[in-house]
């Protein structure tokens, strides 16, 4: 039992194959979402350390506390940002079914699955927009913090400096990753993948937008949760 | 399943054969011609960067005398040939900047890991020959607009390489910080987004397509190098790209990452609060420590492989080697911080970061002994790489064992920002990988054009550089341990560097000879191209690795037929009073085990 084992191991890496088993594509996305990881590591490792030698920073649960459409003066802390992050992981579960359903090589799942996807990559830019738009309004920007620190005093601007550069950065990979799959989508409905017998691309497209999903999960617990 | 599309992508390449000139040479998808404009490239940029330090070279060996050919080159900035404060910061920053990055990373990394790595793995292409020419066309780009900045009025980036704010991040800091800096942050970004690319795909290659045969344990050590290079590339690339959207939401939209309390001349006291400048000195620091090795390591493997060969013995330590290039590269980033002893860091955290930093001496160590014990008792063959090979060990050791002086958190506070630092750091990896990379020419050379590279020019080039980077940088340890500080003017108005004027100025002749001897490379390079001694063997140095099975012109897909299949390692140099025993030959029945 043992001595076949080894022989397969020895085989997977003698050369000729790949030894993972997966096609080079899938192998540079891996090592791309590693790299990326690093890109937001290094801002959310910033993040901390100006905020922790900061004295006192606003608390989230003031900032984060309003709702579209809702009456002035309604305070519904970090509820908006919960049916965000919901729609996002919610799009995250049809991109897995995407996914299955191009194994199954299901072309109609792929494209139903696909659509919902794309839905919620929009709906939750659009709830970022609507988000931006309101701290804006409420004249937060870049170098501009209209909000207090937990404790009363006056705080610093790198609380929205951090908070627009970061979640902006996220949202862009969000944009990106809604064109990937507008693009996986445009060449499922030209039969491109039924053509090549495979649908590798939609997975690598699955394994971006996990990624990207995963990161908001960090995003949102440093920026909304701290 | 997923194999299919790997066996697919190796023979699409064969029929690839109707080639225009713009799909041969310019938009080429092909390694080789890839290789090659990343090292043509680099000559041109090493060239330039060349000239820049000559040029800031003759004001440290000349500050009185005028030269008005200097005037008449760069006008305002050499006023009464006299080269001006501003131009003199600007040359060095762009000195660095291009021969760190553009010269021995992209030159360096993109001209030999296109090359050798399907070369020598045994693959037809790159795994995406198409990323391969984008990082390529990303990096022309970045050339391109960081040329571009030396034509604007307020000339090109003068804050040092590191680009520290807050000189890179507030305009009025300098004239350079002005459009220049705009320009270099952006040609820089490119460049990210270049090696990026570059490194996905050599990764992706070296994992994916080796031929059958070719285990991870029987790969020539140069690949070994490149493999490691690409993985620090594409961890520690994007950390600085962070960095730099930091720096350009500082510079442009009123944010203070950086910035905390700062007044400056004629504009008054600035509102940013509450940021960092040593934070960007981290995150410029977590990719510029594992950019030492990025530059490094090829050289390494290449001079590895060359020694090697040209020995006639296995490699000493083959394993080790492996082991040590991993090391290398774990440790690499763990020792950022070293080159921030003096910022206020926490003295404990700088106690850290010597011991890290020592650490490296230890893989280092055991390269140099197994470099050493392969030549030891080996036949020979003095070829021009191989004595640029035997020039990279040399100042290696001499470059490293300074390397321990300056990781001593306790001297670094005399040493740091001195002449000696230049010495260390220039020796180390900045002539050390020049050398690798000349060695990886010549040896290469035939396998690129067909062509020898001429032999007598070679040792000419080889013996006047490695004694004049000796005159050039020896002498900087003495001046460095004397206080005298990098990055400066002019030193002339100080009495207690007034001694160092005749050594600086000789200092400055040397490197003018050796500059022009690098011309001397060049045209040697560019006549043997078209005119050099044709190669009518197809394996000139008798070595054991694949590319010499290919064809002596290989074209696109670079074997004809099949590729062929590996039954050993690339080092049975001398096994059984053979001189030489390919990869491709089965091991036969008889045959010592090693």
């Amino acid at each position: 039992m043992s001595t076949t084992t080894t022989a397969t191991t020895t085989n997977l890496w003698g050369g000729g194959k790949s030894p993972f088993n997966v096609e080079y594509g899938k192998l540079m996305m891996w090592y791309f979402l590693m790299s990326d990881a690093f890109t937001f590591g290094a801002f959310l490792i910033s993040y901390g350390t100006i905020r922790f030698s900061t004295n006192g920073w606003p608390d989230p649960n003031e900032v984060f506390r309003s709702f579209p459409f809702a009456a002035e003066g309604v305070h519904a802390p970090l509820v908006f940002v919960s049916v965000m992050t919901f729609i996002l992981i919610i799009s995250s579960v049809t991109m897995v079914l995407a996914v299955q359903a191009g194994q199954n090589m299901d072309k109609k799942a792929v494209v139903r699955n696909l659509i919902l996807t794309i839905i919620g990559g929009i709906a939750f830019l659009s709830c970022q927009a609507w988000e931006w738009n309101h701290l804006f309004h409420e004249g937060a920007w870049w170098g501009r913090n209209p909000f207090m620190n937990a404790d009363g005093t006056a705080s610093s601007t790198n609380f929205t400096n951090y908070f627009f550069t970061i979640t902006g950065f996220h949202g862009f990979h969000v944009f990106s990753g809604v064109i990937i799959n507008i693009i996986m989508l445009i060449m499922t409905l030209a039969d491109k993948f039924e053509q090549r017998g495979h649908y590798l691309m939609i997975e690598k497209a699955g394994l971006y937008w996990h990624f990207v999903d995963l990161v908001w999960v960090f995003v949102f617990t440093c920026f909304y949760l701290i | 399943m997923s194999n299919e599309a790997v066996l697919h992508d190796n023979h699409s390449h064969e029929h690839a054969h109707h080639d225009t000139f713009i799909t041969k040479y310019v938009f080429s998808q092909d390694h080789k011609m890839i290789a090659k404009q990343f090292l043509i490239t680099g000559m041109i940029w090493a060239v330039l960067g060349g000239f820049m330090s000559v040029l800031f070279r003759l004001q440290l060996g000349y500050p009185d005398s005028s030269f008005p050919w200097m005037e008449d080159l760069l006008g305002k900035w050499a006023k009464g040939g006299h080269i001006t404060p501003e131009a003199y910061y600007a040359l060095v920053t762009t000195h660095g900047t291009v021969l760190v990055f553009f010269v021995l990373t992209a030159g360096l990394s993109g001209t030999f890991a296109n090359f050798l790595i399907p070369l020598q793995i045994g693959a037809r292409d790159m795994a995406s020959p198409f990323m391969n020419m984008l990082s390529y066309w990303f990096f022309f780009a970045a050339s391109i607009i960081m040329m571009s900045s030396f034509f604007v009025q307020t000339g090109p980036f003068s804050g040092g390489w590191t680009a520290y704010p807050p000189l890179s991040a507030l305009g009025d800091a300098s004239p350079g910080s002005k459009s220049g800096m705009d320009l270099w942050i952006i040609s820089m970004a490119l460049f990210v987004v270049s090696s990026l690319l570059g490194g996905l795909n050599y990764i992706a290659t070296i994992l994916n397509m080796r031929t059958k045969g070719m285990s991870m344990t029987r790969l020539p050590l140069t690949i070994w190098a490149l493999f490691f290079t690409a993985v620090l590339g594409v961890l520690s690339f994007p950390v600085l790209l962070s960095g730099f959207i930091l720096l350009i939401f500082d510079r442009n939209f009123g944010t203070s990452f950086y910035l905390s309390d700062i007044f400056v001349n004629g504009v008054g006291a600035l509102p940013n609060e509450g940021g960092s400048a040593i934070l960007f000195q981290h995150l410029f620091w977590f990719l510029g420590h594992p950019e030492v090795y990025i530059i490094l390591l090829p050289a390494m493997g290449m001079v590895s492989e060359i020694l090697s060969v040209n020995s006639r013995k296995p490699i000493f330590g083959y394993m080790a080697m492996i082991g040590s290039l991993f090391a290398i590269a774990i440790l690499a980033f763990l020792v950022w911080a070293h080159h921030m002893f003096v910022t206020g860091l926490n003295p404990f955290l700088g106690s850290v970061f010597v011991l890290l930093t020592l650490l490296i001496a230890v893989p280092s160590a055991i390269k140099v002994f197994n470099w050493l014990t392969t030549l030891w008792r080996g036949n020979i063959r003095f070829t021009p790489g191989m004595l640029f090979a035997i020039g990279f060990v040399s100042l290696f050791i001499s470059g490293g064992l300074t390397g321990i002086w300056l990781g001593n958190s306790a001297l670094d506070i005399h040493l740091h920002d001195t002449y000696f630092v230049v010495a260390h750091f220039h020796i180390v990896m900045g002539v050390a990988s020049m050398f690798g990379m000349f060695a990886g020419i010549y040896h290469w050379f035939p396998k690129m054009y067909g062509k020898y590279l001429n032999n007598t020019l070679g040792y000419i080039h080889f013996w006047v550089t490695i004694a004049g980077a000796y005159m050039i940088f020896w002498p900087m340890h003495y001046e460095g341990l004397a206080g005298m500080p990098r990055r400066y003017y002019d030193f002339s108005i100080w009495e207690s560097f007034k001694q160092f004027q005749d050594l600086n100025r000789f200092i400055s002749v040397v490197s003018i000879m050796v500059f022009a001897v690098q011309l001397l490379f060049l045209f040697n390079f560019f006549y043997s191209i078209f005119k050099g001694r044709k190669v009518t063997t197809l394996n000139p140095w008798k070595s054991n690795t694949l590319e010499w099975t290919t064809p002596i012109n290989p074209g696109h897909g670079n074997w004809v037929g099949e590729i062929p299949e590996v039954y050993r390692w690339p080092y049975d140099y001398g096994k059984d009073g053979v001189d030489f025993t390919p990869q491709t030959t089965p091991v036969g029945e008889e045959e010592s085990q090693h």
